[in-house]
């Protein structure tokens, strides 16, 4: 097994259809330990039973926008764990009048709510976990073309990618001398509660499937796959990186 | 299964509750306490069941369980 015994913290459950489930799940058949952070009681519930279902070892609230969530739950990993080999990143949001129409109209406040919970997050999560990360920790995090190229709706969503994805090397750079490894994973379009937020969504699914090279959408274990070789050591050289699990998709010219 | 029971089946799973609180004039939020990521879950599941796509604007109608059988029989029929 690839991943016995490590300590996974897991964010960005909500149910057996989040990218993170099948992440999850993954890590779990290759021996890891799993842990999840939910940001509220409307996800707590959801989380609960799935973190049973998967073996986890506990949960606990991490509002990803709250410094004190996150301090209390490094506290929380800390007294239970000790430390930390493998943090997911799974998070975003933005408002879903952001995601339609013209992106110049979204609003300071949505570009700021936009940025806060899906790019700075991941940045507050490794500076709150950084005295529990392990040496030679893997931390990793969700993306989607939408950061390289012009989505129609995606819109702020696109840009809060890019700054995740920027931000990954500028934390892959600090943390590189620990041995800690960060990269995103740009995965293709998947029906999830996130993406119903995005009108026309289910739009892309018919294109990728007639122009990525592939011809077929990606799945939850396409993404997992790749999500558990960055969690282990079979990637120990690769850090800062952007790996796409898209079938193909952006190589595609037209 | 009709379409009728087979609705009633993903309603009973999603949400939680006892079959037979699952009449025709039940409202989702009011009378079957599900909440907004119930309902999004509620479409997506139907649509997979169904095979059917079900646009933001229709989902938004569907706000009780006749509602969404009507729904999907219109739609397959
Ligand atoms: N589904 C896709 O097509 C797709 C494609 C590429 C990338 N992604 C990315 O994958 C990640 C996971 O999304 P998903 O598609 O699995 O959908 P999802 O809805 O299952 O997951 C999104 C998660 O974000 C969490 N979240 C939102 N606000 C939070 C907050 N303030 N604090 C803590 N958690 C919060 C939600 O609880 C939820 O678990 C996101 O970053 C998304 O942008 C999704």
């Amino acid at each position: 097994m690839l991943l016995q015994g490590k300590k996974a913290l897991i964010f960005g459950v909500a149910n057996d259809r989040s990218i993170a489930y099948g992440v999850a799940k993954a890590f779990k058949d290759q021996g890891a330990r799993l842990a999840f952070g939910y940001p509220g009681d409307a996800i707590r519930k959801r989380v609960e039973p799935i973190s049973e279902e998967l073996g986890g070892e506990f949960t606990f609230q991490c509002d990803v926008t709250s410094d004190e969530d996150i301090a209390a739950s490094a506290k929380t990993v800390s007294e239970k764990w000790g430390g930390v080999d493998i943090l997911v990143h799974s998070v975003a949001y933005a408002r879903q009048d952001d995601l339609k129409g013209r992106f110049m109209d979204v609003t300071r406040e949505g570009f700021a709510l936009a940025l806060d919970v899906s790019a700075y997050s991941l940045v507050a999560l490794c500076k709150g976990f950084d005295g529990l990360l392990a040496d030679g920790a893997s931390v990793m995090t969700m993306s989607y073309l939408g950061a390289e190229k012009v989505v129609p709706s995606y819109n702020v969503m696109g840009v809060a990618k890019a700054a995740l994805e920027c931000s990954v090397r500028y934390l892959a750079a600090d943390l590189g001398p620990r041995g800690i490894r960060v990269n995103s994973l740009s995965a293709g379009p998947l029906k999830t509660l996130a993406a119903s937020g995005i009108t026309g969504f289910k739009g892309f699914l018919p294109i990728v499937e007639e122009r990525a090279p592939l011809k077929r959408n990606i799945t939850q274990e396409d993404v997992a796959g790749t999500a558990v070789y960055l969690a282990s050591g079979l990637s120990s050289g690769v850090t800062g990186e952007v790996i796409h699990v898209d079938s193909g998709f952006s190589i595609m010219g037209i | 299964m009709s379409v009728a029971e087979k609705v009633k089946e993903i309603i009973v799973d999603q949400l939680g509750v006892s079959a037979d609180e699952v009449l025709p004039e039940a409202k989702f939020v009011d009378d079957l306490g599900a909440d907004s990521l119930d309902l999004t879950e509620l479409i997506m599941a139907m649509e997979e069941e169904f095979g059917v796509e079900i646009a933001d604007e229709d989902a938004q109608k569907i706000v009780k369980v006749q509602d969404a059988i009507s729904y999907v029989e219109a739609k397959k029929g």
